[in-house]
């Protein structure tokens, strides 16, 4: 069977150029058929997002651990993150997702306008959930929050001295100062999750506005969608991504 | 002929793969994958308490709830979202096998977390 479609390429190829004007353009020769090209980088695409699961696997699974062996301290450290910037980025990262996913219908559908409008719209969320991200990096900072380069146990030692928090959690009890220093921990994995969720967000940005480029060049409209429907799909993992951060750095340590 | 068979079936497979989702579909999992962040936030508000299952065995339910919303969000992010509903076999197979091996990570590094001090508490 390979053997009889070896040799039939091949004598597609002798018989010279002709055989242009039977596929589109865009379909590359070492494929059969345009739908194989598309099922196959599409097979690429969701191999490279498994290696990202593992990657990120890896934090989640770190941050599982360190939470079940220094609880307190991981709690009373994620009392300190604002609920309400939290959720207000979730909502800015779904709706992204959703301007995406119109933006490969539109692609689907051949409608440049709205192709361009869509991707344009997903970029400028992604530049919304950076800011909101940058405000809550800014208040760490500020905070004496960011472990090894400027931090302090204060808040933990003596949770009374940081008002803000402490009207909001009254239950909050002083830590002893082996477990306070813990707190730390929970804000370098803070830092390392959210950050390299921060630095795809600035990856992804950066190939949308390349796409926005091209889209208005008509690049993705031509019934090659390959291109815009894979980007999709990281840009959709991305948001799964935080859609595991928000409960699990936010919300959990409550109560 | 055989080939030639095969090569129609192929296509008539690539005839019902090639789905265009509609904006119909994409808005309602919009308002559901909402709904489910309002949700979660609600939940963390109130104490839902646990469950002791067995002696030094205990689900906190807050937690719990807050992964279950989380994992319900990540199913209609990828069934609709990412198309995985309506790609081939082999898409849905290796997205499996991603979140198979995924729980491997968790639950063997669990397991041997678990059971280090096993009887020794």
């Amino acid at each position: 069977m390979s053997d009889s479609t070896a040799i039939s390429n091949s004598a597609a190829a002798e018989a010279g150029d002709s055989h242009h004007g039977e596929h589109p353009p865009y379909q590359r020769h070492h494929f059969e058929t345009v739908d194989q090209q598309f099922d196959a980088t599409n097979f690429a695409m969701w191999l490279f997002l498994l290696t990202e699961v593992m990657f990120f696997g890896g934090l989640f699974t770190a941050y599982l651990i360190m939470r079940n062996w220094y609880y307190p301290a991981f709690v009373e450290g994620s009392h300190q993150l604002s609920i309400f910037w939290g959720t207000a980025n979730t909502a800015v990262l779904i709706l992204s997702s959703f301007t995406m996913a119109m933006g490969v219908w539109s692609a689907e559908t051949r409608r440049k306008g709205a192709l361009v409008l869509c991707l344009s719209l997903t970029f400028v969320l992604g530049l919304v959930f950076l800011g909101i991200k940058t405000i809550e990096y800014h208040e760490k900072w500020e905070k004496h929050h960011v472990p090894g380069l400027n931090w302090s146990d204060a808040s933990f030692l003596n949770p009374a001295s940081d008002p803000e928090v402490h009207k909001d959690y009254p239950g909050d009890q002083p830590l002893q100062p082996d477990m306070a220093q813990k707190t730390e921990m929970y804000f370098f994995l803070y830092f390392a999750m959210t950050g390299m969720h921060a630095l795809h967000m600035i990856i992804g940005i950066s190939i949308l506005g390349f796409m926005i480029v091209r889209a208005r060049a008509g690049a993705y409209t031509t019934g090659h969608v390959t291109y815009v429907e894979n980007f999709g799909l990281y840009w959709h993992f991305v948001d799964i991504v935080w859609i595991f951060l928000f409960p699990l750095l936010y919300l959990i340590s409550r109560h | 002929m055989s080939e030639h068979n095969q090569q129609f079936e192929q296509k008539e497979e690539h005839d019902q793969e090639h789905h265009i989702v509609s904006p119909v579909i994409y808005l309602v999992i919009l308002l559901a994958l909402l709904v489910g962040t309002g949700l979660t936030v609600w939940a963390s508000y109130i104490d839902l308490g646990e469950w002791h299952i067995a002696p030094g065995l205990t689900l906190f339910w807050n937690p719990a709830v807050a992964l279950a919303i989380a994992c319900t969000k990540m199913v209609l992010v990828v069934l609709f979202f990412m198309h995985v509903k309506y790609s081939t076999k082999l898409t849905k197979l290796t997205v499996a096998s991603g979140l198979f091996t995924f729980l491997v990570l968790i639950g063997m590094t669990m397991a041997d977390y678990f059971s280090r001090a096993w009887g020794r508490w």
